[in-house]
């Protein structure tokens, strides 16, 4: 969509340095004439707000960084030091910590939008596939990251994940020997998760260096899932309109986000990772953090350990065979009456599992973990091939200008009739 | 976008639905549930009363820190803003008081001095190990303590406490604990303590601590004034997070209001 750029450089200076560089024609092509649906709704802003959390966590992260000490005699202390002593120290620690649970809040809607909207389907399927790599990269690094304060939820949410690897059959003990360095959750542990953690989330911002490429060559989808057909009638420039409406949402997503941050800094971590992880006392439950939830359920809702491991995993991997999976001609669950039924059915499944990931593993919440994976897995590897061969779905506007039109149309005899 | 959010809304009330029936089986361990209390740290403008804060570290060290060690707390908090406020000469004649190990000297030798304003409150135990040998067990550290217990409060409350802005569970449960030996026969019962058992005898009564201030000197006053005591050594910034966040709140809602019209604007012409 966004063919050669039409940048004109103004000055003298500018037009010396795009014949040598166009990397302002490059911005100018990917954030000001970059064309946009017109019906875009607010979910379409879900991906700016993503951008700027992952700079707060970079930024709040790299500060963070210069007084930690990643020890296993120190972390915890040096944590609590950053909370009391140093300048804004708590500023940075609960807006990272929070910031963490707000990308991944951020990360399931977008996530769900294109679920909905069939924004995975060709010829997205490689942004589609470039988000799914962003995921895993948000998990493992989200992961790592609770790890490091070493308090007894990092430690022992380390010890139980780190286990997992122990499942895989013959070499299943030596790679977990491996990714520990050591014989248990130990400072080799702490020390590589903490390199890593440091890591990763500069792999996401290559990773979303592609993503943004992939949509700008492909263009969004827009809530009718209607192609552009004309650029004049059905999109309008990326700035000012997708700007002022991006920066109008991310605003609002902050005011969320100081909440949790001023008055609710606690309400999302665990009382027990204010203790320090001590490898002689469990605790009486060992939770994940919430975004690892729903997870957590399929991988115990499996009674051997090694086909829960391969659910878990397999229950993320899945994503990636969506665009092939889904067999539907027409992309909105707008114009798919029995499809948007199952999605919603598909978020309430989502939902459960991630309450039943928190409750203890045993009798009845068990058996619910045991019907909402069977849902989850149904939702992608039967509904998702079949319902596109049986389900007839709504006519479709013919463009999106007609789409716009025709609900205008529809409001102002709406408001003559009032 | 409309049968969306509709639809959305029915799902997460589904979803409520859903799981209230699993949450009501949740209960505390086999204790009791403690009751809400009100504090003056609690909610958007909440701050601490100088005044508790110091009979609560009255309280913590002539009571609990006779076993207990809270290592985080410095005898330089003591005088800082937005906690109990003792005047830096009261704090150094207060550090002055205990015996604190320094050393190497030029002689190489550890050597005993008096305490100053930087030094970290003393334990009462040089390790785990000691207390357990001396006492029967190993208390835990008080520094955190107020953020290191909680209690649930099952579905969908706990949602609920994220929107009323309740964080003060684990000042509750320190509280209710404290008052929650309710068996004469039975030393070791506590109605709060998950199991009902507790390594800690019934460590206030009436009388015990001699306020200056005219407070009554009854147990409860005690676990009042101490649980706010140990709030603030969990959260020392806790007043400064608050008045901050009245401000950043106030800025973001202006400028999502300037940004809301400003799109508006831009938008009036285009139908969309």
């Amino acid at each position: 969509m966004s063919g050669p750029s039409t940048y004109v450089p103004k000055s003298a200076l500018g037009r010396w340095f795009e014949s040598r560089l166009p990397i302002m024609g490059l911005i100018h092509s990917s954030f000001v004439s970059y064309p946009t649906p017109k019906n875009l709704n607010y979910f379409w802003t879900f991906g700016g707000i993503l951008s700027l959390m992952l700079g707060v966590q970079i930024i709040t992260g790299i500060v963070l960084v210069m007084h930690y000490t990643p020890h296993v005699d120190h972390a915890f202390a040096s944590v609590e030091q950053i909370m009391r002593d140093v300048n804004w120290g708590w500023f940075l620690r609960y807006t990272h910590a929070n910031g963490a649970s707000m990308f991944f809040i951020a990360v399931y809607i977008h996530m769900l939008r294109g679920l909905y909207y069939g924004s995975y389907k060709a010829p997205r399927e490689v942004l589609w596939i470039l988000g799914v790599i962003i995921y895993l990269l948000m998990m493992a690094t989200g992961f790592m990251g609770y790890v490091l304060p070493w308090g007894q939820m990092s430690f022992w949410g380390a010890t139980v994940i780190t286990n997992l690897f122990s499942a895989i059959p013959l070499i299943g003990e030596s790679i977990t020997t491996w990714l520990w360095g050591g014989y248990s959750v130990d400072n080799p542990t702490l020390n590589r998760f903490f390199s890593l953690h440091y890591l990763l989330p500069f792999m996401i911002a290559g990773v979303v260096i592609l993503h943004v490429w992939a949509l700008h060559v492909v263009g969004q989808n827009n809530p009718t899932g209607v192609e552009v057909k004309n650029v004049e009638r059905d999109t309008l420039p990326f700035t000012p309109y997708a700007t002022t409406k991006d920066g109008f949402a991310m605003s609002v997503f902050l005011i969320f986000f100081a909440w949790f941050i001023f008055y609710v800094p606690n309400f999302l971590g665990h009382p027990d990772n204010y203790v320090e992880a001590n490898p002689l006392v469990t605790p009486a439950h060992i939770v994940p953090e919430w975004y690892y939830l729903p997870f957590y359920a399929i991988l115990r809702a499996v009674p051997d350990k090694l086909g829960g491991v391969i659910a878990m995993f397999s229950a993320i991997l899945v994503l990636v065979f969506l665009p092939w999976l889904d067999t539907s001609r027409v992309r909105s669950a707008n114009y798919r009456p029995v499809y948007k039924m199952f999605f919603w059915a598909f978020v309430v499944a989502c939902i459960g599992l991630g309450y039943l990931g928190a409750q203890p593993p045993e009798g009845i919440y068990v058996i619910a973990s045991r019907l909402l994976a069977v849902y989850y897995f149904g939702f992608f590897l039967v509904v998702m091939p079949l319902l596109g061969l049986f389900e007839t779905p709504k006519p479709l506007p013919a463009s999106i200008a007609d789409s716009v039109l025709g609900k205008g149309a529809h409001a102002s005899q709406a408001s003559a009739q009032g | 976008m409309k049968t969306m959010k509709k639809l959305g809304l029915a799902a997460l009330l589904t979803g409520t639905l859903l799981v209230a029936g699993g949450a009501s089986a949740q209960d505390h361990g086999g204790g009791h549930v403690p009751a809400r209390q009100s504090w003056s740290f609690a909610g958007p403008f909440g701050t601490f009363d100088t005044a508790q804060l110091q009979r609560g570290f009255q309280v913590f060290r002539e009571v609990c820190s006779n076993c207990h060690s809270m290592t985080k707390l410095n005898f330089r908090n003591l005088s800082q803003p937005g906690g109990p406020q003792f005047s830096e000469a009261q704090v150094k004649a207060l550090a002055a008081e205990y015996k604190v190990q320094d050393g190497p000297n030029e002689d190489g030798k550890m050597f005993e001095r008096n305490g100053r304003p930087s030094d970290a409150w003393p334990s009462p135990y040089p390790n785990a190990q000691a207390a357990r040998a001396a006492i029967g067990a190993a208390p835990p550290d008080m520094s955190l303590l107020a953020k290191a217990r909680s209690y649930s409060r099952g579905f969908p409350m706990f949602l609920v406490d994220a929107v009323i802005q309740y964080q003060e569970h684990g000042v509750d449960y320190i509280y209710a604990l404290l008052n929650g030996y309710s068996k004469n026969d039975d030393p070791t019962w506590n109605d709060y303590m998950p199991g009902n058992h507790i390594a800690m005898a019934k460590p206030l009564s009436d009388g015990q601590v001699d306020y200056t201030d005219g407070s009554p000197k009854t147990s409860q006053q005690y676990a009042r004034d101490v649980a706010a005591f140990l709030m603030w050594s969990a959260e020392p910034h806790l007043e400064q997070r608050k008045k901050t966040g009245f401000r950043v709140m106030a800025f973001l809602i202006l400028l999502s209001s300037l940004l809301y019209f400003t799109k508006k604007k831009i938008w009036a012409n285009v139908a969309h």
